[in-house]
């Protein structure tokens, strides 16, 4: 990258053509453009529109209830020793994890648009009952399509979903995870492009979304920014955030991303290790290619098929990651590192015993890493972890790793 | 003149429509693709569609994800495409063979050396889905380099302002899509199809073939009334899986000829002009 990194530069980006530095993009069939062109245009002339920032900022407030807390985690950082460890706290968000800013947003999007039906993928879960959610608030059909695998292992969020009227469409092709349900929703929205809104849940897919999906999601770092002033008096040293596409992440990052003292570290899913290949980490051990509508880091084999994920968190079983965390990666703004599976269920015991928090098995993987470096700081420094959601969803999970029938 | 253009002028000056057949490379087995690719120009193919399998093909229906997941399963790569294409071009010289598939397996083959496998070959066209005309510039240079056409969709949705800035990239024929959907999949409206050709025409003199929801010999004789060809694609391969699943000891060629059959009459149904 020649291109000097100035805190200009990231308000640069994605250009008009939705490419951040070489990544981005809209590689979607000719079916789409036209939609994705709509959505574009609506999102331009709203996005500096004040009433529709004082709706937004309102069902934040109202709905979700914003602002979430910036909490010491004192204990556990006293028992690890070193940097202060800090939690924004996203799992207390209606719905328990940051998904529902970006839903609470792209609703508003669809009902500006006049679609009566909304759509979208799920990995976890937690992005589908964030959009079941909305759409149960603004009567809006909802479907959400979710892989075989995730749904035996997410049981309790697909019957969230349910309770919440949505439909819960069973995904068996491929891989039956994630990028599985996310080709499912794109063929959907392809079929039904007249009246259905793609709500899509992460900073992946096509131009306009990894954008749109950014401003929603960067409340959190904007309301971290502020609270670690007020707080601390100072801006935080390191930010620590789990990345499966990556909205969390980008939702923390986006705003100090101009602030050159602050380090930041996207935690990708390392599952049985790297060494193994049996990972979803993209960015730290993938290379470049094209899927769901964007250019971007991928797990992808020799000949360009997109190769199977394992993550203990079905969240980050992911083969693709936004484009923004590809780029940055590339410029080296921020650093991207890896947790394994042992290290993010050793994390969620750890918090869930010294601070009676239980994070989601996502978030766990930002914690095993935030322990690594706040060992190898001071007292005086302080690390920002997005404790981007909550973990009942994953008892059963976790249960069933420690050998315990419930 | 390429051997897409030929083509079509030949069809043109004998006023005869084009049948298009789509089959996956790989689909049901590696070593039969080649054999089927003949088969289907004697059942009366102008062009063939050949499919390169992709882990996750985001623009087809059922029928055809099948059909990548079988040739992928079978150890499909892109590199065995372009091998069974140079394979059938060794007998046959004359028909055109478009390859259709998506962006990655190219991107990590490189655009480069890809267009001038493509060319070495004996590819003619490339149909690459997720690649529309504001991604196509990296792809559509290095086809150039080698003469080869790059083949651009549009679709019911595409805005009529639109449709100027994909003709003007586009070589070989437009390829207009039936229905708002996957492939195999909706009801056909071949009133709406008939005008989106004429519309298309109306802005470029390039052939105008039409693809997604064409199923037998009674929607291809009405589509091919206003196109210049006709693509079928997953009724073919239905026809194909629901041969192999019949009872009994069903061989390779009675699979093929399962398609084979049914694209036959294909080429009668378009030859037959509706009264």
């Amino acid at each position: 990258m020649t291109s000097e990194i100035t805190p200009e530069l990231f308000s640069t980006v994605p250009d008009a053509s939705g490419r951040f530095g070489r990544f981005g993009g809209k590689f979607v069939a000719e079916t789409l453009m036209s939609a994705l062109a709509d959505l574009e245009q609506l999102y331009a002339d709203l996005k500096d529109d004040a009433n529709f920032q004082r709706e937004f900022d309102l069902d934040l407030a109202n709905y979700v209830g914003r602002p979430s807390p910036l909490y010491e985690a004192a204990r556990l950082s006293d028992a690890i020793g070193g940097g202060r460890i800090f939690l924004k706290r996203e799992d207390l968000n209606h719905t328990g994890a940051h998904k529902v800013n970006n839903t609470i947003g792209q609703a508003l999007l669809a009902r500006h648009m006049g679609k009566k039906r909304v759509i979208a993928e799920t990995g976890a879960g937690q992005h589908g009952v964030a959009s079941a959610t909305v759409a149960a608030r603004l009567g809006l059909e909802c479907h959400v399509f979710m892989g075989e695998e995730d749904i035996r292992r997410q049981s309790l969020n697909v019957y969230r979903m349910k309770l919440l009227g949505a439909q819960v469409i069973s995904v068996t092709s491929g891989s039956r995870t994630l990028k599985d349900a996310m080709n499912e929703a794109m063929r959907d929205w392809v079929t039904h492009i007249d009246d259905t809104f793609y709500i899509i849940g992460t900073v992946a897919g096509p131009h306009p979304y990894p954008m749109l999906v950014r401003d929603f999601q960067s409340v959190i770092g904007r309301e971290a920014r502020a609270q670690s002033l007020a707080q601390n008096g100072k801006l935080p040293d390191a930010l620590v955030a789990c990345v499966g596409g990556g909205s969390n992440a980008i939702g923390l990052f986006h705003p100090f991303l101009g602030d050159a003292s602050v380090a930041m570290y996207g935690v990708e899913a390392g599952g049985k290790g790297l060494e193994t290949g049996r990972h979803a980490a993209p960015l730290s051990a993938g290379s470049p290619g094209v899927l769901h509508g964007n250019r971007t880091y991928l797990m992808q084999d020799q000949d360009g098929q997109i190769i199977e994920t394992h993550s203990v968190s079905a969240g980050l079983d992911y083969p693709g990651v936004g484009p923004e965390h590809a780029w940055l990666k590339d410029i080296g703004r921020v650093q991207y590192v890896a947790a394994n599976d042992d290290e993010a269920l050793d994390a969620f015991h750890r918090l869930t015993k010294i601070e009676g928090i239980m994070p989601a098995l996502e978030t766990a993987h930002a914690l095993a890493y935030a322990e690594k470096l706040a060992a190898t700081m001071t007292e005086y420094q302080h690390i920002v972890v997005n404790l981007s959601g909550r973990g009942d969803k994953d008892i059963l999970t976790v249960a069933a790793l420690d050998g315990i029938e419930v | 003149m390429s051997r897409l253009g030929g083509v079509f002028a030949d069809l043109k000056s004998n006023g005869r429509k084009g049948v298009i057949p789509y089959v996956v490379a790989g689909d049901p087995t590696p070593e039969g693709t080649v054999h089927l690719l003949h088969q289907l120009v004697a059942a009366g193919a102008d062009v063939l569609e050949v499919g390169v399998p992709f882990s996750d093909p985001m623009s087809e229906g059922p029928v055809i994800q099948k059909g990548h997941e079988r040739a992928l399963e079978n150890g499909m790569t892109l590199r065995k495409v372009l091998e069974i294409v140079a394979a059938f071009r060794r007998d046959n010289q004359n028909t055109p063979v478009v390859m259709m598939g998506y962006a990655n397996p190219i991107e990590r083959f490189g655009y480069d050396a890809f267009a001038s496998a493509c060319a070495e070959a004996g590819v003619d066209g490339l149909i690459t889905v997720d690649l529309p005309p504001e991604e196509v510039d990296q792809i559509d240079q290095a086809l150039l380099a080698v003469s080869l056409d790059n083949i651009f969709l549009i679709s019911p949705t595409t805005p009529e302002s639109r449709i100027q800035t994909i003709v003007d990239r586009a070589r070989g024929f437009i390829y207009c899509v039936a229905v708002k959907g996957v492939t195999g999949s909706g009801q056909l409206d071949t009133e709406a199809v008939a005008q989106s050709v004429a519309l298309i025409r109306s802005k470029t003199p390039l052939p105008v073939a039409v693809g997604f929801g064409i199923k037998d010999a009674d929607s291809a004789r009405v589509v091919a009334s206003s196109a210049d060809a006709v693509v079928v694609g997953s009724a073919l391969i239905a026809e194909m899986e629901r041969a192999s699943q019949t009872d009994g000891d069903i061989g390779e060629i009675q699979i093929h000829g399962a398609a084979v059959q049914l694209l036959q009459s294909i080429r009668a149904g378009v030859d037959t002009p509706l009264s």
